[in-house]
């Protein structure tokens, strides 16, 4: 069984390699054998967790060790998988929304020349990810973390010839790699710690390494993790990114990559157990991004933006659960497999919806959509009920149980984390219902409207092939887009209950996470009554607001706060300012600094040689006689010296 | 195949052979007559190919297990100054000369056109000639000088490549900017003189430390040497030691080049045709770091552990200062070079970080940044030829039209910003983990260069190859097969020996065992005893 | 007779050849002198040999001299030319390699 577990990888990698390295001949079959790769990878999954439910709950780890890849003094990095509960239930989320996701751009990208590229480097993210989740050590991890971030940034930028995505992709990357310093910094210090970065020997020994060792390897760890999750503060590139095409946006910017910072806080549950102000630190790190993201979330009239904001808000409540420790991890990952399937839901019909409206994603310009795409509707309105947390739905159950395990945590920082979640569970409601209201009820904004303002470019290039100034005709998208929409919205109905019952999820992980029953101050019926309380009014306003009122196809002005949450609440304007002009007025003055100063010192060394010289060649004056006047004078100078030295 | 291993086992003088095989080939390809100028070519391919052949039969010969020095020869030269043509090659020389011989058919043949003549000139053009038989007399050189363990024999090869190195980049430009320019020829003989010149004060300065060492020593040979200074027979002052090492040093990091000494690589790279540029960064330099851990660690230990610091801070400052001028330059080639200038950085730190994970790392670098480098500059180069302009500024959209040339130059990107799956990551992880283990100071601070590294990369991309397809681009045509049969190679090894590169490290871990017991260094021990 | 006496008359003549060298400009004449110092050289050689009762001083005059025929063969062809490409034979016109 074990020997399986490197084709999960393989399967997804020999796609890209294939698609990639194909050429035209295999356009036409391209996106099928992408797609058919993924799913292979998918039935790999399926085959070994029948294996693994076979199995005792401490028994069911696999590994498999594949061959020693630098082997250095002490310094032994194996390329080796490890298959745990932890590990499979990504195994299954990545390649089983992943493949409907391969299934849905068939549709989606139809019209794209590029579309074999496309489903290659969407089977490399594949790969890369499957790494990342089934490395048993933590640099074959950062291989994975680092070769999801480089899918990341090819599909960011797919569309390359959109400047405006060709920059979205390098930022992606680059604040990524300032994540990525820290998980190496963390690497080197387990390595100088304990000699070793492997899972199992590291996690074991935590007991012996100082306290303030372990916090700084989980701070370092926490950086990468708000690199890769989009957390504050490295959140910025998270909002550009939706410029990739919108399957992407579902697969690697809602449903998988960005939740890679959440497994990795997990997966270190043991160090971060054993360093408190680590954990605090996360805790306010999901905090702050779980109040941002839905701020954020509420000001922006892009539809993917709205959704890109929220992403980062529900991973700001899995990164605050995985701070909690053992009481909060299995419910930051119960809440990462729920949130994968309604956000990849949530984007999918985003992306219908601009697929059936002239990749118009302004959400001022749709409206009483519900008519036009009925599966879109109900698909994306499941969603849209999971994620703020409706009664009976995925989202309902996760979320309950994290905001359950923030006022648990205990004491001031309980009650105000435990607020802090109940707020965001508002806010949430509010923008969510928001997208919701905006695009499928309403007014039909999208009529008779005068032709699309320039400075609102449509993200999807594809747009200029049928006419961006038409007015669209919005219609329901194929099957074979429809199709994944329906599984995921059915994922997004029961997969939180199916957990939940029997405490199912808690169960499966805690021989990994570990797993701690933590009791709020409250009984857990009246945070589930005030989470309830919060959302019909987080709801009630936005219906007041969007739904009882007509929405104006141009943004009002807005209170200040909206004008800053519609900049990213100004943190895009602060990297400006500080890192990209600064870091521009360094390099060209250090470019001055090289010609003039580091290179003017030898050149003057050479100038100065040369002015030297220059005095010395007038001796020269092409006169034979004056030559043997300084040879006969050098000659008796020397026969002098001679005869002094040995005279005396 | 008994007869030839045979032959070889008959004390058959393979690295002699090796490294004059070019040489000859030097010769019969500048002999050519001058209307036989393809002819020239493929027997410069041939020669480089065959030098591969056997730079193999070495990489087969060497038991990583067996003793420091390999494959020896020793005969007499200049008996008087106790000078000895001797040759041998530990882990660390292998490696070298095989990337080295690798490399070498790929700048071949990347520079097939680079010497041609504008127009059909007169029958008495030679330069073509020239150009490739100047190649492989650096090709010679740089071999002879990773496997000369005579100091003496070293200070000549080490000199004597600067002569080719001089002709190839004063002498060949880039045809985008015609033989006859006057600016861009008089731009180009700045840049070949002052390379001349660094480098010649650098060695002028050697010599007197080489000089130095026979006076005290009394034999130019290194075994001996560090066999002396081993067992405590030959004991130098303090100061003594500590001038000749700085000697030495001064020569090996213009050389690299360490800043604030690394001013004539930018101009030498800007001006010198890609493949060249090629054999300058990714050869030539090589040596300067080589000799490095060679003759400063070996014959200098107290010395080298007491200037480690200084050397630390420079090479620090160098990666941080190259990438930094990386990001502002608007010249592609400028932009590798400041690059390579950043990389270098890492080589010299790990080297000093007396770490068996930062000299191993080292040396791995040392080789994949030979890779990396060429497979990004050739890639330029081949850009470059199509538009002819050196300016990012004038390219955009690249990747609409050509893009194979863009893929590729992504992945030489990619490799020089040492993304994980490539093979430079596995060094720069290396040295970064050896470098930290004993300094986590310059450790942290050296890992912005990563993030560093990321941005010039991606701008330069970004830049050229994204965006609106500029007009002027429009027409360019994709890689050639010639083109694809330098680039694929070289990107399969980046991507094997970044999977698999335990080929190399095996070669490489014994004799850097060797270097780090010469310098009585043993790596810092973890600080918990982690459970298995 | 002193043999001391042939090496002030070497020293002499010796003399005399350097100041010829430096004053004249005549390249035959400058020419001459060069002769006239080496001739003085040979003297003292010779003398020398006398002196110390070995043959190397004499033997080391022959080569002199055959070094001065073959300079003589060179330096003459050298004046002619010059005095017929510059229609002189002074010395100080023949500056022509100067910077």
């Amino acid at each position: 069984m074990e020997n399986l577990i490197a084709l999960l990888v393989a399967a997804p990698l020999l796609g890209a390699a294939v698609l990639l390295c194909g050429g035209r001949r295999l356009d036409a079959v391209g996106h099928w054998i992408g797609t058919v790769l993924a799913a292979v990878s998918f039935v790999i999954g399926i085959v070994l967790f029948a294996d693994m439910l076979g199995k005792g709950p401490e028994e069911r780890t696999l590994t498999q060790h594949l061959f020693t890849w630098i082997p250095v003094g002490d310094f032994q990095a194996e390329i080796g998988f490890q298959l745990d509960q932890l590990s499979m239930t990504f195994v299954l989320l990545i390649s089983g929304v992943g493949s409907l996701i391969h299934l849905y751009s068939v549709g989606y990208m139809e019209h794209d020349e590029r579309r074999r590229r496309f489903f290659g480097y969407l089977n490399l993210f594949l790969a890369a990810m499957l790494l990342l989740v089934l490395a048993d050590n933590y640099l074959l991890l950062y291989v994975g973390w680092e070769g999801v971030g480089l899918a990341s940034y090819l599909l960011i930028g797919f569309w390359q010839h959109k400047p405006s995505a060709a920059t979205a992709a390098k930022k992606a990357f680059l604040v990524n790699r300032v994540g990525d310093m820290g998980l190496s910094i963390a690497i080197m210090l387990m390595f100088t710690t304990f000699g070793t970065f492997a899972f199992g020997p590291v996690l074991a020994s935590t007991g012996d390494a100082s306290e303030g060792m372990l916090t700084a390897i989980g701070l370092m760890l926490l950086l990468a993790a708000c690199g890769k999750s989009a957390q504050v503060p490295l959140q910025s590139w998270l909002g550009d990114a939706m410029e990739g095409p919108t399957p992407v946006s579902a697969l690697i910017h809602a449903a998988t990559m960005v939740t890679a910072g959440v497994y990795l806080i997990v997966r270190s549950a043991d160090i971060f157990n054993a360093s408190p102000d680590a954990q605090l630190v996360t805790t306010v790190v999901g905090a702050v991004t779980l109040l941002f993201g839905a701020i954020v979330g509420c000001a922006k009239d892009d539809i993917k933006k709205a959704l890109a904001g929220s992403t980062m808000s529900q991973i700001g409540y899995m990164v605050l659960a995985a701070g909690l420790g053992p009481i909060g991890y299995v419910f930051a990952i119960m809440h990462l497999v729920t949130h994968g399937f309604f956000k990849a839901g949530l984007f999918l019909g985003a992306g219908s919806v601009m697929h059936g409206m002239n990749d118009e994603v302004d959400m001022r310009k749709y409206g009483g959509l519900r008519k036009y795409m009925p599966i879109t509707f109900v698909t994306f309105g499941l969603g849209y009920l999971a994620i703020i947390g409706f009664p009976g739905l995925s989202g309902f159950f996760s979320k309950d149980k994290i905001i359950e395990a923030a006022f648990a945590k205990g004491g001031t920082e309980g009650w105000i984390l435990g607020s802090v979640a109940l707020l965001g569970a508002a806010i949430t409601a509010y923008y969510m219902t928001r997208v919701m209201l905006m695009t499928f009820f309403g007014e039909e904004r999208w009529r008779n409207q005068p032709t699309a303002s320039p400075d609102e470019p449509s993200a999807e290039p594809a747009a200029e092939h049928h006419g961006a100034h038409a007015e669209p005709h919005p219609h329901e998208s194929p099957k074979v887009m429809t199709i994944p929409m329906i599984v995921l919205a059915v994922g997004s109905v029961f997969a939180g209950g199916f957990f939940s019952i029997g405490n199912r999820f808690e169960h499966w992980l805690e021989p990994v996470t570990g797993y701690k029953h933590g009791n709020p101050p409250v009984s857990a019926l009246t945070v589930t009554l005030s989470t309830m309380v919060v959302l019909v009014i987080g709801a009630g306003i936005a219906y007041a607001q969007y739904g009882r009122r007509p929405v104006p196809v141009v943004a009002p002005r807005g209170s200040l706060l909206t004008r800053a949450a519609r900049r990213d609440l100004l943190q895009d304007d602060f990297n400006h300012v500080v890192l990209v002009r600064g870091g521009e007025h360094l390099t060209r003055s250090l470019v001055y600094v090289d010609h003039t100063l580091v290179d003017g010192v030898v050149n003057g060394t050479a100038a100065s040689v040369g002015g030297l010289s220059g005095r010395l060649r007038r001796l020269q004056n092409g006169y034979a006689r004056s030559y043997a006047v300084s040879m006969f004078g050098g000659a008796a100078i020397l026969i002098a010296a001679t005869l002094l030295m040995r005279g005396v | 195949m008994t007869t030839m291993s045979q032959v070889v086992n008959a004390g058959f003088p393979l690295l002699t052979v090796t490294a004059g095989l070019p040489a000859v080939g030097a010769i019969a390809t500048a002999a050519v007559p001058a209307a036989r100028r393809t002819a020239a070519k493929w027997l410069a391919l041939l020669v480089s190919l065959a030098t591969l052949v056997l730079a193999v039969v070495i990489l087969v010969r060497f038991e990583p297990g067996g003793d420091r020095y390999q494959l020896n020869e020793s005969h007499a030269w200049i008996a008087d100054f106790g000078v000895r043509y001797e040759l041998g090659v530990d882990g660390i020389a292998v490696a070298l000369i095989a990337l080295t011989a690798l490399l070498i058919p790929f700048v071949i043949l990347a520079g097939w056109h680079d010497a041609d003549p504008l127009e059909t000139k007169s029958s008495r053009w030679r330069p073509t000639q020239g150009f490739f038989a100047l190649i492989l007399a650096v090709e010679a050189m740089v071999i002879l000088s990773f496997e000369a363990t005579d100091v003496f024999l070293f200070y000549i090869f080490f000199e004597a490549m600067l002569i080719p190195m001089y002709f190839l980049i004063g002498g060949f430009g880039d045809r985008a900017h015609q033989h006859g320019d006057k600016a861009a020829a008089t731009q180009r003989s700045y840049a070949a003189v002052k390379f001349l010149l660094y480098n010649l004060v650098g060695g002028l300065i050697m010599l007197a430390a080489v000089i130095g060492l026979y006076v005290v020593a009394g034999t130019f040979s290194l075994s001996e040497i560090a066999d002396a200074r081993a067992s405590g027979n030959l004991d130098m002052a303090t100061g003594t030691e500590r001038w000749l090492f700085l000697g030495f040093f001064f020569a090996f990091a213009v050389k690299a080049p360490l800043w604030p000494l690394h001013t004539w690589l930018p101009n030498a790279m800007g001006e010198a045709t890609a493949p060249v540029a090629v054999l300058i960064t990714a050869v030539v330099d090589k040596v300067g770091t080589f000799a490095m851990l060679r003759f400063c660690l070996q014959l200098f230990p107290e010395a080298s552990k007491w200037a480690t610091p200084v050397i630390l801070v420079l090479a620090l400052i160098s990666i941080i200062y190259g990438a930094l001028l990386a990001v502002g330059q608007r010249d592609i080639k400028r932009l590798v070079a400041y690059a390579s200038i950043s990389h270098f950085g890492f080589i010299i730190m790990g080297i000093f970080a007396m770490t068996t994970q930062g000299q191993s790392g080292a040396t791995l670098y040392m080789v994949n940044h030979g890779i990396s480098t060429a497979a990004l500059m050739l890639v330029a180069g081949f850009l470059i030829s199509r538009r002819g302009s050196r300016l990012i500024a004038d390219y955009g959209g690249v990747q609409k039209v050509a893009p194979v040339l863009a893929g590729t130059f992504l992945i030489g990107g990619l490799a020089t910003l040492s993304l994980p799956g490539l093979a430079p990551f596995v060094s720069e992880f290396l040295v970064l983990v050896g470098t930290f283990a004993r300094y986590p100071v310059i450790g942290i601070i050296a890992t912005f260069g990563i993030v560093l590294a990321a941005l010039y990369t991606l701008v330069l991309y970004q830049r050229t190859m994204t965006g609106p397809v500029k007009a002027e681009v429009a027409e360019m045509p994709d890689l050639k097969l010639r083109e694809l049969v330098v680039v694929a190679p070289l990107i399969a090894l980046l991507i094997f020996l970044g999977v698999y590169p335990k080929p190399v490290t095996d070669i490489v871990n014994p004799a850097v065992q060797h270097t780090m017991s010469d310098v009585q260094q043993k790596d810092p021990q973890p600080d918990v005893e982690a459970a298995k | 007779m002193n043999p001391v006496n042939y090496l002030y008359l070497a020293a002499l003549l010796f003399t005399i050849g350097a100041t010829g060298v430096l004053i004249r400009r005549n390249a035959i004449v400058v020419f001459m002198c060069v002769e006239l110092m080496l001739n003085a050289c040979n003297l003292a050689f010779v003398a020398f040999s006398r002196m110390h009762g070995n043959l190397d001083g004499q033997i080391i005059a022959f080569f002199t001299m055959v070094v001065a025929a073959a300079e003589v063969v060179v330096g003459l062809a050298i004046i002619v030319s010059l005095f017929r490409t510059r229609h002189s034979a002074s010395v100080d016109d023949a500056s022509l390699m100067k910077l």
